[in-house]
């Protein structure tokens, strides 16, 4: 891919949740799922959730040191059974044409909008810079949100910390391998 | 509050339900799970002039991100609803013998609560090695995770479900950097906060 072509991409992403979606589609895609009904399903699913990282010890910084020691099967465990069902109810929606509650239709796209895959220089980067942070701070952005909640309130340096990171990435965006 | 918990809920119950908001934010309204993309809209919510902001800040994040931050926000509801019910968890007392050795040996006291409090609490913000974990590693982890696009819920699970090479790749990644900072890092930090 081109310098110019894959700079348009850049350019292109107007926003993370819809840059797979094909650009002639994406406005549809914004407005699908923002009524009343659906914004009560996502604060109850996150309210789940975040019960679920407190009593799994998910948020705990403790687990994500257990887990860069390989010292218990615990994070692991977690991480791969939730992907398989993840992919198994993907499976589901995808052979039964399932739609939304509201009956939009549901899309599932490409991550890697440019194609690069495996072979995608922002994705080895950014993902290492990432893992630096994550056993530096031992919270991925879920349960910096979580811990808030739960009472550990220097996540909030932590939460204004990691907005800051994403502020300069936005800043730098052009001049980084992508 | 209810009978506290003496052991974390298990992996095998944990993880799945963990996968389910996957299918069930696709059924709610077509949305994909993905946390970091609340920390570009918190970003693009930022009352300044839009012309301060980069160009990736400035779109309409009340109609693109409107639902992501209701969900994160649930997302701290639960946390402040499961300390409320259940207290708050011993995962210090919980972890396995071999990692508590490790850190007792890297200084921590008496490892115990969801976070060691000598670590992540607001006095160790002022220590020598405190911002290193807090502000570096919170800034770290927003600068890759929107550099990769995605975090753990995007790519690690998101995207790895539906088998995609970038998420893999992006996986890879977290562990590359992960471990060279506990083998590598964290050693040194450790030391500066907790002397």
């Amino acid at each position: 891919m081109s310098a110019a072509s894959r700079l348009a991409h850049v350019r292109d992403f107007e926003c993370q949740d819809v840059e797979q979606v094909p650009p002639g589609q994406r406005d549809e895609a914004l407005e699908a799922g923002n009524r009343p009904l659906a914004l009560l399903g996502y604060l109850l699913v996150g309210i789940g959730l975040g019960v679920v990282f407190v009593q799994s010890e998910v948020a705990s910084w403790f687990r994500i040191q257990e887990m860069f020691r390989f010292h218990s099967f615990h994070m692991y465990g977690i991480i791969g059974s939730a992907v398989a069902v993840a992919a198994i109810g993907i499976r589901v929606i995808q052979s039964k044409g399932l739609r939304t509650i509201h009956g939009e239709e549901i899309r599932i796209v490409p991550r890697d909008e440019d194609g690069t895959g495996l072979r995608g220089r922002r994705y080895w980067i950014g993902g290492t810079l990432f893992g630096v942070g994550w056993a530096l701070l031992g919270a991925c952005p879920g349960p910096i949100f979580t811990l808030i909640g739960s009472g550990v309130t220097v996540m909030l340096a932590g939460l204004v910390s990691a907005m800051a990171g994403t502020w300069a990435y936005a800043a730098l965006q052009r001049h980084l391998p992508h | 509050m209810l009978e506290p918990l003496t052991a974390p809920l298990p992996w095998y119950v944990a993880g799945p339900l963990i996968g389910l908001v996957v299918p069930l934010l696709l059924l709610l309204g077509g949305k994909t799970f993905g946390v970091s993309s609340n920390l570009r809209h918190l970003c693009a919510a930022v009352p300044v002039p839009e012309r301060w902001k980069p160009r990736y800040l400035r779109y309409e994040w009340r109609r693109t991100g409107g639902w992501n931050l209701v969900f994160v926000l649930g997302m701290a509801a639960g946390g402040f609803v499961a300390v409320r019910l259940f207290g708050m968890p011993d995962a210090g007392g919980h972890i396995s013998d071999a990692t508590r050795a490790d850190l007792v040996e890297l200084g921590l006291q008496q490892p115990a609560g969801i976070v060691p409090p000598e670590l992540f609490g607001w006095d160790a913000l002022v220590t020598p090695g405190g911002p290193l974990l807090i502000v570096v590693g919170g800034f770290l982890v927003g600068f890759g995770a929107r550099y990769a696009g995605g975090c753990t819920s995007g790519h690690a699970i998101s995207g790895l479900a539906t088998f995609q090479r970038a998420s893999l790749a992006t996986v890879l990644g977290f562990f590359i950097g992960g471990l060279v900072v506990t083998f590598g890092v964290l050693p040194v930090v450790l030391r500066l906060v907790l002397r």
